[in-house]
Protein backbone atom coordinates (compact mmCIF):
# COMPACT_ATOMS: atom_id res chain seq x y z
CA UNK A 1 0.00 0.00 0.00
CA UNK A 2 3.31 2.10 -0.80
CA UNK A 3 1.41 4.23 -3.44
CA UNK A 4 -1.50 5.31 -1.27
CA UNK A 5 -0.72 5.65 2.40
CA UNK A 6 -0.09 10.01 2.21
CA UNK A 7 -4.34 9.54 2.13
CA UNK A 8 -5.97 10.16 5.29
CA UNK A 9 -9.10 12.17 4.50
CA UNK A 10 -11.86 9.17 4.79
CA UNK A 11 -9.24 7.11 6.74
CA UNK A 12 -10.85 5.32 10.01
CA UNK A 13 -8.27 4.75 12.88
CA UNK A 14 -9.77 2.29 15.19
CA UNK A 15 -9.93 3.10 18.70
CA UNK A 16 -12.52 3.08 21.59
CA UNK A 17 -12.13 6.66 23.00
CA UNK A 18 -15.10 8.80 24.21
CA UNK A 19 -14.94 10.72 20.50
CA UNK A 20 -14.51 7.36 18.94
CA UNK A 21 -18.11 5.76 21.30
CA UNK A 22 -20.36 8.92 20.13
CA UNK A 23 -23.60 8.39 18.18
CA UNK A 24 -22.12 9.33 14.47
CA UNK A 25 -25.53 11.89 14.40
CA UNK A 26 -23.66 13.75 17.00
CA UNK A 27 -20.57 13.54 15.67
CA UNK A 28 -22.02 14.91 11.98
CA UNK A 29 -23.86 18.05 13.95
CA UNK A 30 -21.03 18.80 15.91
CA UNK A 31 -18.43 18.67 12.75
CA UNK A 32 -21.08 20.94 11.07
CA UNK A 33 -21.78 23.21 13.81
CA UNK A 34 -17.77 23.41 13.70
CA UNK A 35 -17.68 24.20 9.85
CA UNK A 36 -20.45 27.28 11.25
CA UNK A 37 -18.32 28.53 13.78
CA UNK A 38 -14.84 28.83 11.50
CA UNK A 39 -17.10 30.93 8.91
CA UNK A 40 -18.63 33.00 11.39
CA UNK A 41 -15.88 34.09 13.92
CA UNK A 42 -13.33 36.58 13.10
CA UNK A 43 -10.85 37.51 15.40
CA UNK A 44 -7.74 35.93 16.30
CA UNK A 45 -9.25 34.87 19.55
CA UNK A 46 -11.90 33.23 17.96
CA UNK A 47 -9.82 31.29 16.29
CA UNK A 48 -7.85 30.72 19.04
CA UNK A 49 -10.72 29.60 21.13
CA UNK A 50 -11.57 27.06 18.20
CA UNK A 51 -8.15 25.27 17.86
CA UNK A 52 -8.37 25.09 21.73
CA UNK A 53 -11.66 22.88 21.24
CA UNK A 54 -10.24 21.23 18.35
CA UNK A 55 -6.94 20.31 20.05
CA UNK A 56 -9.27 19.31 22.90
CA UNK A 57 -11.14 16.79 20.74
CA UNK A 58 -7.68 15.76 19.12
CA UNK A 59 -6.49 14.90 22.62
CA UNK A 60 -9.70 13.10 23.68
CA UNK A 61 -9.90 11.13 20.64
CA UNK A 62 -6.54 9.73 21.22
CA UNK A 63 -5.40 9.76 17.72
CA UNK A 64 -2.09 10.51 17.24
CA UNK A 65 -0.86 14.28 16.03
CA UNK A 66 1.59 12.53 13.75
CA UNK A 67 -1.89 11.35 11.48
CA UNK A 68 -3.93 14.90 11.76
CA UNK A 69 -1.00 16.93 10.48
CA UNK A 70 -0.40 14.41 8.00
CA UNK A 71 -4.19 14.94 6.54
CA UNK A 72 -2.68 18.84 6.20
CA UNK A 73 0.02 18.26 3.73
CA UNK A 74 -1.76 17.88 0.70
CA UNK A 75 -3.43 21.11 1.36
CA UNK A 76 -0.37 22.60 1.49
CA UNK A 77 0.27 24.26 -1.89
CA UNK A 78 -3.15 25.80 -1.12
CA UNK A 79 -2.65 26.71 2.48
CA UNK A 80 0.47 28.54 0.67
CA UNK A 81 -1.82 29.71 -2.08
CA UNK A 82 -4.81 31.57 -0.13
CA UNK A 83 -2.06 32.93 2.94
CA UNK A 84 0.43 34.55 -0.11
CA UNK A 85 -2.72 35.76 -2.74
CA UNK A 86 -4.59 37.53 1.09
CA UNK A 87 -0.53 39.03 1.83
CA UNK A 88 -0.01 40.35 -1.51
CA UNK A 89 -3.34 41.60 -2.50
CA UNK A 90 -4.92 43.39 0.45
CA UNK A 91 -4.72 46.91 0.56
CA UNK A 92 -3.96 49.11 3.64
CA UNK A 93 -1.09 50.10 5.51
CA UNK A 94 2.03 48.76 4.12
CA UNK A 95 5.04 46.95 5.39
CA UNK A 96 7.37 47.20 3.31
CA UNK A 97 6.93 46.95 -0.64
CA UNK A 98 9.18 45.45 -3.27
CA UNK A 99 8.74 46.82 -6.75
CA UNK A 100 5.06 46.77 -7.20
CA UNK A 101 4.11 43.98 -5.22
CA UNK A 102 3.06 45.87 -1.29
CA UNK A 103 2.58 43.68 1.80
CA UNK A 104 0.52 45.51 4.26
CA UNK A 105 -0.84 44.74 7.90
CA UNK A 106 -3.99 43.90 6.73
CA UNK A 107 -2.76 41.28 4.46
CA UNK A 108 -1.03 39.27 6.43
CA UNK A 109 -3.46 39.50 9.11
CA UNK A 110 -6.23 38.05 6.19
CA UNK A 111 -3.78 35.30 4.80
CA UNK A 112 -2.91 33.71 8.46
CA UNK A 113 -6.77 34.09 9.42
CA UNK A 114 -7.67 32.23 6.50
CA UNK A 115 -4.75 30.19 6.47
CA UNK A 116 -5.66 28.90 9.86
CA UNK A 117 -9.23 28.62 9.27
CA UNK A 118 -8.67 26.36 6.26
CA UNK A 119 -6.07 24.33 8.47
CA UNK A 120 -8.61 24.04 11.64
CA UNK A 121 -11.44 23.40 9.28
CA UNK A 122 -9.35 20.26 7.36
CA UNK A 123 -8.35 19.08 11.04
CA UNK A 124 -11.74 19.67 12.94
CA UNK A 125 -13.36 17.71 9.31
CA UNK A 126 -11.14 15.02 9.21
CA UNK A 127 -12.04 14.41 12.54
CA UNK A 128 -15.18 13.16 11.99
CA UNK A 129 -13.80 10.24 9.53
CA UNK A 130 -10.89 9.18 11.50
CA UNK A 131 -13.02 8.30 14.59
CA UNK A 132 -16.13 7.19 12.69
CA UNK A 133 -16.63 4.26 10.85
CA UNK A 134 -17.65 3.77 7.30
CA UNK A 135 -20.27 2.46 8.36
CA UNK A 136 -21.64 4.14 11.26
CA UNK A 137 -20.84 7.42 9.25
CA UNK A 138 -23.89 6.25 6.86
CA UNK A 139 -26.20 5.12 9.09
CA UNK A 140 -25.75 8.58 10.93
CA UNK A 141 -26.08 10.36 7.78
CA UNK A 142 -29.57 8.13 6.65
CA UNK A 143 -30.80 8.89 10.41
CA UNK A 144 -29.75 12.53 9.66
CA UNK A 145 -31.56 12.74 6.64
CA UNK A 146 -35.16 10.78 7.29
CA UNK A 147 -37.49 13.80 8.09
CA UNK A 148 -36.12 14.58 4.78
CA UNK A 149 -38.07 12.25 2.88
CA UNK A 150 -41.35 13.46 3.36
CA UNK A 151 -40.08 16.31 0.45
CA UNK A 152 -38.47 13.53 -1.22
CA UNK A 153 -35.16 13.22 -0.36
CA UNK A 154 -33.86 9.34 -1.22
CA UNK A 155 -32.26 8.61 2.49
CA UNK A 156 -31.83 5.07 2.16
CA UNK A 157 -30.57 5.08 -1.17
CA UNK A 158 -28.14 7.88 -0.64
CA UNK A 159 -26.52 6.33 2.32
CA UNK A 160 -26.52 3.14 0.48
CA UNK A 161 -24.88 4.25 -2.14
CA UNK A 162 -22.47 6.03 0.17
CA UNK A 163 -21.90 2.79 2.33
CA UNK A 164 -20.93 0.64 -0.99
CA UNK A 165 -19.25 3.87 -2.37
CA UNK A 166 -16.82 4.08 0.80
CA UNK A 167 -16.40 0.26 1.11
CA UNK A 168 -15.34 0.16 -2.60
CA UNK A 169 -12.72 2.73 -1.75
CA UNK A 170 -9.93 0.70 0.00
CA UNK A 171 -11.09 -2.17 -2.32
CA UNK A 172 -10.01 0.10 -5.74
CA UNK A 173 -7.23 1.59 -4.15
CA UNK A 174 -5.64 -1.81 -3.26
CA UNK A 175 -6.56 -3.19 -6.99
CA UNK A 176 -5.40 0.05 -8.83
CA UNK A 177 -1.81 -1.05 -6.71
CA UNK A 178 -2.21 -4.28 -7.78
CA UNK A 179 -2.57 -3.39 -11.26
CA UNK A 180 0.19 -0.62 -10.89
CA UNK A 181 2.16 -3.33 -10.04
CA UNK A 182 1.74 -5.64 -12.78
CA UNK A 183 2.67 -3.43 -15.39
CA UNK A 184 5.28 -2.04 -13.44
CA UNK A 185 6.31 -5.81 -13.87
CA UNK A 186 6.02 -5.48 -17.60
CA UNK A 187 8.30 -2.23 -17.65
CA UNK A 188 5.56 0.34 -17.50
CA UNK A 189 6.71 3.70 -16.40
CA UNK A 190 3.86 5.87 -14.12
CA UNK A 191 6.79 8.58 -13.14
CA UNK A 192 8.44 9.92 -15.75
CA UNK A 193 7.23 12.02 -19.33
CA UNK A 194 5.67 15.09 -19.97
CA UNK A 195 2.07 15.37 -19.51
CA UNK A 196 0.81 13.43 -22.18
CA UNK A 197 3.26 10.96 -22.11
CA UNK A 198 2.34 10.21 -18.47
CA UNK A 199 -1.46 10.25 -19.23
CA UNK A 200 -0.84 7.81 -21.73
CA UNK A 201 0.72 5.70 -19.46
CA UNK A 202 -2.18 5.90 -17.52
CA UNK A 203 -4.24 3.58 -20.03
CA UNK A 204 -3.03 0.60 -19.00
CA UNK A 205 -3.78 1.26 -15.39
CA UNK A 206 -7.32 2.59 -16.24
CA UNK A 207 -8.89 0.13 -18.57
CA UNK A 208 -8.40 -2.66 -16.23
CA UNK A 209 -9.56 -0.68 -13.48
CA UNK A 210 -12.96 0.20 -15.02
CA UNK A 211 -13.17 -3.26 -16.73
CA UNK A 212 -13.27 -4.35 -12.90
CA UNK A 213 -15.32 -2.41 -11.25
CA UNK A 214 -18.04 -3.03 -13.75
CA UNK A 215 -17.80 -6.37 -13.12
CA UNK A 216 -17.82 -5.94 -9.41
CA UNK A 217 -20.55 -3.86 -9.18
CA UNK A 218 -22.36 -6.20 -11.33
CA UNK A 219 -21.41 -8.85 -9.24
CA UNK A 220 -22.71 -7.20 -6.28
CA UNK A 221 -25.77 -6.23 -6.95
CA UNK A 222 -26.62 -9.57 -7.99
CA UNK A 223 -25.40 -10.26 -4.62
CA UNK A 224 -27.68 -8.05 -3.32
CA UNK A 225 -30.33 -9.63 -5.05
CA UNK A 226 -29.87 -12.73 -4.03
CA UNK A 227 -29.93 -11.69 0.14
CA UNK A 228 -33.26 -10.17 -0.94
CA UNK A 229 -32.24 -6.58 -1.26
CA UNK A 230 -35.32 -4.22 -2.45
CA UNK A 231 -34.39 -0.82 -1.23
CA UNK A 232 -34.84 0.80 2.25
CA UNK A 233 -38.25 -0.17 2.75
CA UNK A 234 -39.23 -2.01 5.76
CA UNK A 235 -35.66 -3.10 6.26
CA UNK A 236 -34.07 -3.31 9.84
CA UNK A 237 -30.89 -2.49 11.45
CA UNK A 238 -28.50 -5.28 13.00
CA UNK A 239 -27.11 -1.71 15.23
CA UNK A 240 -29.62 0.68 16.05
CA UNK A 241 -27.90 4.13 16.69
CA UNK A 242 -28.19 4.82 20.18
CA UNK A 243 -28.43 8.55 21.28
CA UNK A 244 -27.03 8.88 25.08
CA UNK A 245 -26.52 10.56 27.75
CA UNK A 246 -23.02 11.36 26.85
CA UNK A 247 -23.87 12.44 23.42
CA UNK A 248 -26.26 14.91 24.69
CA UNK A 249 -23.84 16.53 27.05
CA UNK A 250 -21.34 16.51 23.91
CA UNK A 251 -24.06 18.01 21.65
CA UNK A 252 -24.93 20.67 24.18
CA UNK A 253 -21.58 21.77 25.12
CA UNK A 254 -20.88 22.04 21.20
CA UNK A 255 -23.85 24.49 20.95
CA UNK A 256 -23.49 26.52 23.56
CA UNK A 257 -19.84 26.91 22.94
CA UNK A 258 -20.61 27.55 19.23
CA UNK A 259 -23.08 29.99 20.00
CA UNK A 260 -20.68 32.15 22.36
CA UNK A 261 -17.49 31.66 20.84
CA UNK A 262 -19.42 32.73 16.92
CA UNK A 263 -21.70 34.95 18.75
CA UNK A 264 -18.92 36.95 20.81
CA UNK A 265 -16.12 36.92 18.63
CA UNK B 1 21.05 -15.10 -12.60
CA UNK B 2 20.90 -16.31 -8.66
CA UNK B 3 18.37 -14.10 -6.67
CA UNK B 4 19.63 -14.05 -3.26
CA UNK B 5 17.26 -12.78 -0.17
CA UNK B 6 19.42 -11.05 2.49
CA UNK B 7 18.00 -10.76 6.21
CA UNK B 8 14.61 -9.17 4.64
CA UNK B 9 12.07 -8.01 6.68
CA UNK B 10 9.13 -6.26 5.55
CA UNK B 11 6.15 -4.13 7.66
CA UNK B 12 3.06 -2.95 5.51
CA UNK B 13 1.91 0.46 6.95
CA UNK B 14 4.97 1.09 8.84
CA UNK B 15 3.89 3.74 11.71
CA UNK B 16 0.61 3.62 11.56
CA UNK B 17 -1.74 1.56 14.01
CA UNK B 18 -2.50 -0.95 10.86
CA UNK B 19 1.22 -1.67 10.72
CA UNK B 20 1.79 -5.40 10.08
CA UNK B 21 5.02 -7.33 9.71
CA UNK B 22 4.47 -9.71 6.55
CA UNK B 23 7.91 -10.60 6.28
CA UNK B 24 10.48 -11.00 9.48
CA UNK B 25 13.98 -11.98 8.85
CA UNK B 26 13.74 -14.16 5.59
CA UNK B 27 17.30 -15.35 3.87
CA UNK B 28 17.11 -17.54 0.94
CA UNK B 29 19.26 -18.06 -2.27
CA UNK B 30 17.66 -18.90 -5.48
CA UNK B 31 19.95 -20.64 -7.87
CA UNK B 32 19.64 -21.03 -11.53
CA UNK B 33 17.67 -23.75 -13.26
CA UNK B 34 15.33 -24.18 -10.37
CA UNK B 35 11.57 -25.02 -10.23
CA UNK B 36 10.82 -23.24 -6.91
CA UNK B 37 7.45 -24.15 -5.17
CA UNK B 38 6.36 -21.17 -2.70
CA UNK B 39 3.55 -22.62 -0.11
CA UNK B 40 2.14 -20.91 2.59
CA UNK B 41 -1.51 -19.69 4.24
CA UNK B 42 -3.27 -16.95 2.78
CA UNK B 43 -0.96 -14.35 4.89
CA UNK B 44 2.21 -15.76 5.25
CA UNK B 45 4.18 -13.73 3.07
CA UNK B 46 4.57 -15.43 -0.16
CA UNK B 47 3.07 -12.86 -2.22
CA UNK B 48 5.01 -10.03 -0.39
CA UNK B 49 8.36 -12.19 -0.58
CA UNK B 50 8.22 -12.51 -4.08
CA UNK B 51 7.70 -8.84 -4.72
CA UNK B 52 10.95 -8.46 -3.63
CA UNK B 53 12.71 -10.43 -5.98
CA UNK B 54 11.73 -7.65 -9.03
CA UNK B 55 11.78 -4.68 -6.78
CA UNK B 56 7.96 -4.22 -6.87
CA UNK B 57 8.36 -3.84 -2.85
CA UNK B 58 11.27 -2.87 -1.61
CA UNK B 59 12.51 -4.62 2.04
CA UNK B 60 12.05 -2.75 5.51
CA UNK B 61 15.53 -3.78 6.22
CA UNK B 62 17.55 -6.23 4.86
CA UNK B 63 18.62 -6.85 1.06
CA UNK B 64 17.54 -8.05 -2.50
CA UNK B 65 20.35 -9.15 -5.22
CA UNK B 66 19.10 -9.87 -8.40
CA UNK B 67 22.22 -11.39 -10.30
CA UNK B 68 24.41 -9.93 -8.05
CA UNK B 69 22.79 -6.18 -8.46
CA UNK B 70 21.33 -4.97 -4.67
CA UNK B 71 17.77 -4.02 -5.68
CA UNK B 72 17.45 -1.25 -2.66
CA UNK B 73 20.39 0.50 -3.94
CA UNK B 74 18.69 3.86 -4.79
CA UNK B 75 20.65 3.94 -8.52
CA UNK B 76 19.49 0.32 -9.27
CA UNK B 77 17.46 0.44 -12.81
CA UNK B 78 14.45 -1.51 -11.75
CA UNK B 79 12.95 -1.46 -15.07
CA UNK B 80 16.12 -3.29 -16.21
CA UNK B 81 15.77 -5.99 -13.36
CA UNK B 82 12.14 -6.54 -14.62
CA UNK B 83 12.84 -7.71 -17.75
CA UNK B 84 14.54 -10.23 -16.33
CA UNK B 85 12.63 -11.58 -13.25
CA UNK B 86 9.14 -11.63 -14.88
CA UNK B 87 6.06 -12.08 -12.74
CA UNK B 88 2.76 -13.14 -13.35
CA UNK B 89 0.16 -11.86 -10.80
CA UNK B 90 -2.58 -13.77 -9.32
CA UNK B 91 -5.58 -13.38 -12.11
CA UNK B 92 -3.03 -11.64 -14.50
CA UNK B 93 -6.35 -11.23 -16.93
CA UNK B 94 -7.52 -9.08 -14.79
CA UNK B 95 -4.77 -7.02 -15.72
CA UNK B 96 -5.59 -6.90 -19.46
CA UNK B 97 -6.30 -3.45 -21.19
CA UNK B 98 -4.82 -3.84 -25.05
CA UNK B 99 -7.47 -3.07 -27.58
CA UNK B 100 -6.03 -6.23 -29.11
CA UNK B 101 -3.85 -8.90 -27.96
CA UNK B 102 -0.96 -8.31 -30.19
CA UNK B 103 -1.08 -4.70 -28.29
CA UNK B 104 -1.30 -6.16 -24.76
CA UNK B 105 1.10 -9.20 -25.14
CA UNK B 106 3.57 -6.26 -26.74
CA UNK B 107 3.18 -3.96 -23.78
CA UNK B 108 6.31 -5.38 -22.13
CA UNK B 109 8.66 -5.81 -25.40
CA UNK B 110 7.68 -2.00 -26.14
CA UNK B 111 8.45 -0.88 -22.59
CA UNK B 112 12.06 -2.46 -23.15
CA UNK B 113 12.12 -0.47 -26.10
CA UNK B 114 12.53 -3.06 -28.31
CA UNK B 115 12.46 -2.33 -32.48
CA UNK B 116 8.68 -3.18 -33.80
CA UNK B 117 10.08 -6.23 -35.77
CA UNK B 118 11.73 -7.67 -32.86
CA UNK B 119 8.24 -7.33 -30.47
CA UNK B 120 6.40 -8.81 -33.42
CA UNK B 121 8.76 -12.21 -33.25
CA UNK B 122 8.52 -11.94 -29.09
CA UNK B 123 4.61 -11.41 -29.64
CA UNK B 124 4.52 -14.70 -31.75
CA UNK B 125 6.77 -16.64 -29.83
CA UNK B 126 5.30 -15.68 -26.19
CA UNK B 127 1.22 -16.28 -27.57
CA UNK B 128 2.96 -19.74 -28.96
CA UNK B 129 4.46 -20.87 -25.84
CA UNK B 130 1.37 -20.91 -24.18
CA UNK B 131 -0.40 -22.68 -26.99
CA UNK B 132 -2.10 -19.81 -28.25
CA UNK B 133 -2.72 -19.46 -32.17
CA UNK B 134 -1.53 -16.09 -33.18
CA UNK B 135 -2.66 -15.63 -36.57
CA UNK B 136 -6.32 -16.26 -35.09
CA UNK B 137 -6.36 -14.41 -32.27
CA UNK B 138 -3.52 -11.23 -32.29
CA UNK B 139 -6.07 -8.82 -33.53
CA UNK B 140 -8.81 -10.29 -30.97
CA UNK B 141 -9.86 -8.03 -28.49
CA UNK B 142 -8.58 -9.73 -24.84
CA UNK B 143 -12.23 -9.15 -23.50
CA UNK B 144 -13.39 -11.38 -25.71
CA UNK B 145 -11.89 -14.29 -25.10
CA UNK B 146 -12.65 -17.20 -22.53
CA UNK B 147 -11.03 -16.72 -19.17
CA UNK B 148 -8.41 -20.14 -19.76
CA UNK B 149 -7.48 -17.80 -22.85
CA UNK B 150 -7.15 -14.26 -20.85
CA UNK B 151 -4.78 -15.91 -18.51
CA UNK B 152 -2.77 -17.53 -21.37
CA UNK B 153 -2.69 -14.00 -23.32
CA UNK B 154 -1.46 -12.80 -19.49
CA UNK B 155 1.11 -14.92 -19.03
CA UNK B 156 2.49 -14.29 -23.02
CA UNK B 157 2.51 -10.93 -21.77
CA UNK B 158 5.45 -11.46 -19.31
CA UNK B 159 6.99 -14.35 -21.20
CA UNK B 160 7.38 -12.03 -24.24
CA UNK B 161 10.14 -10.10 -22.17
CA UNK B 162 12.07 -13.13 -22.12
CA UNK B 163 12.87 -12.96 -18.78
CA UNK B 164 15.27 -15.45 -17.47
CA UNK B 165 13.43 -15.76 -13.43
CA UNK B 166 9.25 -16.27 -14.01
CA UNK B 167 7.67 -15.94 -10.85
CA UNK B 168 3.98 -17.31 -10.92
CA UNK B 169 1.60 -16.29 -8.22
CA UNK B 170 -1.46 -18.91 -8.01
CA UNK B 171 -1.17 -19.40 -11.65
CA UNK B 172 -4.18 -21.19 -11.89
CA UNK B 173 -6.36 -20.05 -9.41
CA UNK B 174 -10.07 -20.16 -10.23
CA UNK B 175 -9.20 -22.06 -13.42
CA UNK B 176 -10.89 -25.28 -14.52
CA UNK B 177 -8.89 -28.75 -14.05
CA UNK B 178 -8.09 -28.73 -17.70
CA UNK B 179 -7.13 -25.50 -17.84
CA UNK B 180 -5.28 -25.76 -15.02
CA UNK B 181 -3.44 -29.03 -15.95
CA UNK B 182 -2.98 -26.94 -19.34
CA UNK B 183 -0.95 -24.12 -18.66
CA UNK B 184 1.06 -26.51 -15.41
CA UNK B 185 2.32 -28.46 -18.70
CA UNK B 186 2.93 -25.35 -20.56
CA UNK B 187 5.22 -23.68 -17.32
CA UNK B 188 6.68 -27.21 -17.19
CA UNK B 189 7.62 -27.35 -20.65
CA UNK B 190 9.44 -23.92 -20.07
CA UNK B 191 11.33 -25.05 -16.94
CA UNK B 192 12.59 -28.00 -19.07
CA UNK B 193 13.40 -26.18 -22.02
CA UNK B 194 16.24 -24.92 -19.50
CA UNK B 195 15.15 -21.69 -20.42
CA UNK B 196 14.21 -20.26 -16.94
CA UNK B 197 14.49 -20.46 -13.62
CA UNK B 198 10.62 -20.84 -12.11
CA UNK B 199 9.09 -19.56 -8.83
CA UNK B 200 5.86 -20.41 -8.28
CA UNK B 201 3.34 -19.68 -5.59
CA UNK B 202 0.61 -22.67 -5.33
CA UNK B 203 -1.83 -23.75 -2.85
CA UNK B 204 -1.60 -27.75 -4.49
CA UNK B 205 0.53 -29.75 -2.88
CA UNK B 206 -0.12 -32.40 -6.12
CA UNK B 207 1.94 -29.55 -8.61
CA UNK B 208 4.27 -28.91 -6.38
CA UNK B 209 5.13 -32.11 -5.64
CA UNK B 210 4.86 -33.15 -9.45
CA UNK B 211 6.69 -30.02 -10.63
CA UNK B 212 8.76 -28.62 -8.66
CA UNK B 213 12.83 -29.12 -7.75
CA UNK B 214 12.56 -27.50 -4.44
CA UNK B 215 9.56 -26.32 -2.02
CA UNK B 216 9.87 -23.57 0.47
CA UNK B 217 6.78 -23.22 3.31
CA UNK B 218 6.33 -20.18 4.53
CA UNK B 219 4.82 -19.16 7.96
CA UNK B 220 3.72 -16.24 9.65
CA UNK B 221 6.34 -14.32 7.51
CA UNK B 222 9.40 -16.97 7.86
CA UNK B 223 10.73 -19.43 6.31
CA UNK B 224 9.86 -22.81 8.23
CA UNK B 225 10.91 -25.51 5.64
CA UNK B 226 13.45 -25.34 2.76
CA UNK B 227 14.24 -28.78 0.68
CA UNK B 228 13.64 -31.43 -2.15
CA UNK B 229 9.72 -31.65 -1.95
CA UNK B 230 10.58 -35.96 -1.17
CA UNK B 231 11.87 -34.11 1.87
CA UNK B 232 9.60 -31.45 2.99
CA UNK B 233 6.63 -33.88 2.61
CA UNK B 234 8.12 -36.25 5.40
CA UNK B 235 6.98 -33.57 7.86
CA UNK B 236 3.46 -35.23 7.38
CA UNK B 237 2.63 -34.09 11.24
CA UNK B 238 4.45 -30.92 10.80
CA UNK B 239 2.63 -29.70 7.79
CA UNK B 240 -0.95 -30.43 8.69
CA UNK B 241 -0.56 -28.48 12.24
CA UNK B 242 -0.10 -25.75 9.78
CA UNK B 243 -3.33 -26.45 8.05
CA UNK B 244 -1.48 -27.33 4.66
CA UNK B 245 -0.78 -30.96 4.16
CA UNK B 246 0.74 -33.37 1.75
CA UNK B 247 0.10 -34.40 -1.36
CA UNK B 248 -3.08 -36.94 -0.93
CA UNK B 249 -1.05 -39.72 -2.67
CA UNK B 250 1.63 -38.67 0.12
CA UNK B 251 -1.00 -38.85 2.38
CA UNK B 252 -2.78 -41.95 1.60
CA UNK B 253 0.68 -43.94 1.43
CA UNK B 254 1.26 -42.74 5.41
CA UNK B 255 -2.50 -43.68 6.23
CA UNK B 256 -1.38 -47.29 4.44
CA UNK B 257 1.70 -47.66 6.83
CA UNK B 258 -0.41 -47.22 9.58
CA UNK B 259 -2.66 -49.68 9.31
CA UNK B 260 0.64 -52.08 8.51
CA UNK B 261 1.21 -52.35 5.35
CA UNK B 262 4.87 -51.63 4.67
CA UNK B 263 5.18 -49.19 2.16
CA UNK B 264 7.76 -46.38 1.69
CA UNK B 265 6.10 -43.07 2.63
CA UNK B 266 8.03 -40.88 0.35
CA UNK B 267 5.88 -40.97 -2.34
CA UNK B 268 4.80 -38.10 -4.25
CA UNK B 269 2.84 -38.75 -7.59
CA UNK B 270 0.30 -41.54 -8.73
CA UNK B 271 3.05 -42.96 -11.01
CA UNK B 272 5.16 -43.89 -8.00
CA UNK B 273 2.03 -44.55 -5.52
CA UNK B 274 1.54 -47.62 -7.93
CA UNK B 275 4.38 -48.82 -8.77
CA UNK B 276 5.10 -49.07 -4.72
CA UNK B 277 1.73 -50.71 -4.35
CA UNK B 278 2.40 -53.02 -6.88
CA UNK B 279 5.57 -53.88 -5.06
CA UNK B 280 4.12 -54.59 -2.10
CA UNK B 281 1.41 -56.62 -2.95
CA UNK B 282 3.92 -58.31 -5.10
CA UNK B 283 5.76 -58.99 -1.83
CA UNK B 284 2.62 -60.06 0.13
CA UNK B 285 1.49 -62.94 -2.51
CA UNK B 286 4.77 -64.82 -2.56
CA UNK B 287 4.30 -64.23 1.48
CA UNK B 288 7.74 -62.42 1.98
CA UNK B 289 5.52 -59.88 4.07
Amino acid sequence: MALFKNITIGQYIPGNSAIHRLDPRTKIIGTVLLIVLLFMVDSFLGYALAAVAIFGIVQLSEIPWRIILRGLRPLFVILLLTVSLHLFMTEGTPIFRIWFIEVTWEGLFRGVMMGVRLALLVMGTSLLTLTTSPINLTDGIESLLKPGKRIGVPAHELAMMMTIALRFIPTLLEEAEKIMKAQMARGADFQSGGLMQRAKSLIPLLVPLFVNAFRRADDLAIAMEARGYRGGEGRTKFKELHFGQADAIALGVSIAFVVLVGVLF
Amino acid sequence: MPIVVERVSHIYMEGTPMAKVALRDVSLTIEDGEFVGLIGHTGSGKSTLVQHFNGLLMPTSGRVYVDGVDLTDKHTSLRAIRQKVGMVFQYPEHQLFGETVFEDVAFGPRNAGLEEREVEARVKEALEMVGLDYSALKDHSPFELSGGQKRRVAIAGVLAMKPAVLILDEPTAGLDPEGSADILSKIQALHGAGKVTVIMVTHSMEDVARMSTRLVVMEQGGIVFDGAPREVFTQVELLKEMGLGVPQVTELMHELKGKGLPVQTNILTLEEAEAELVRVLELKRHGTV
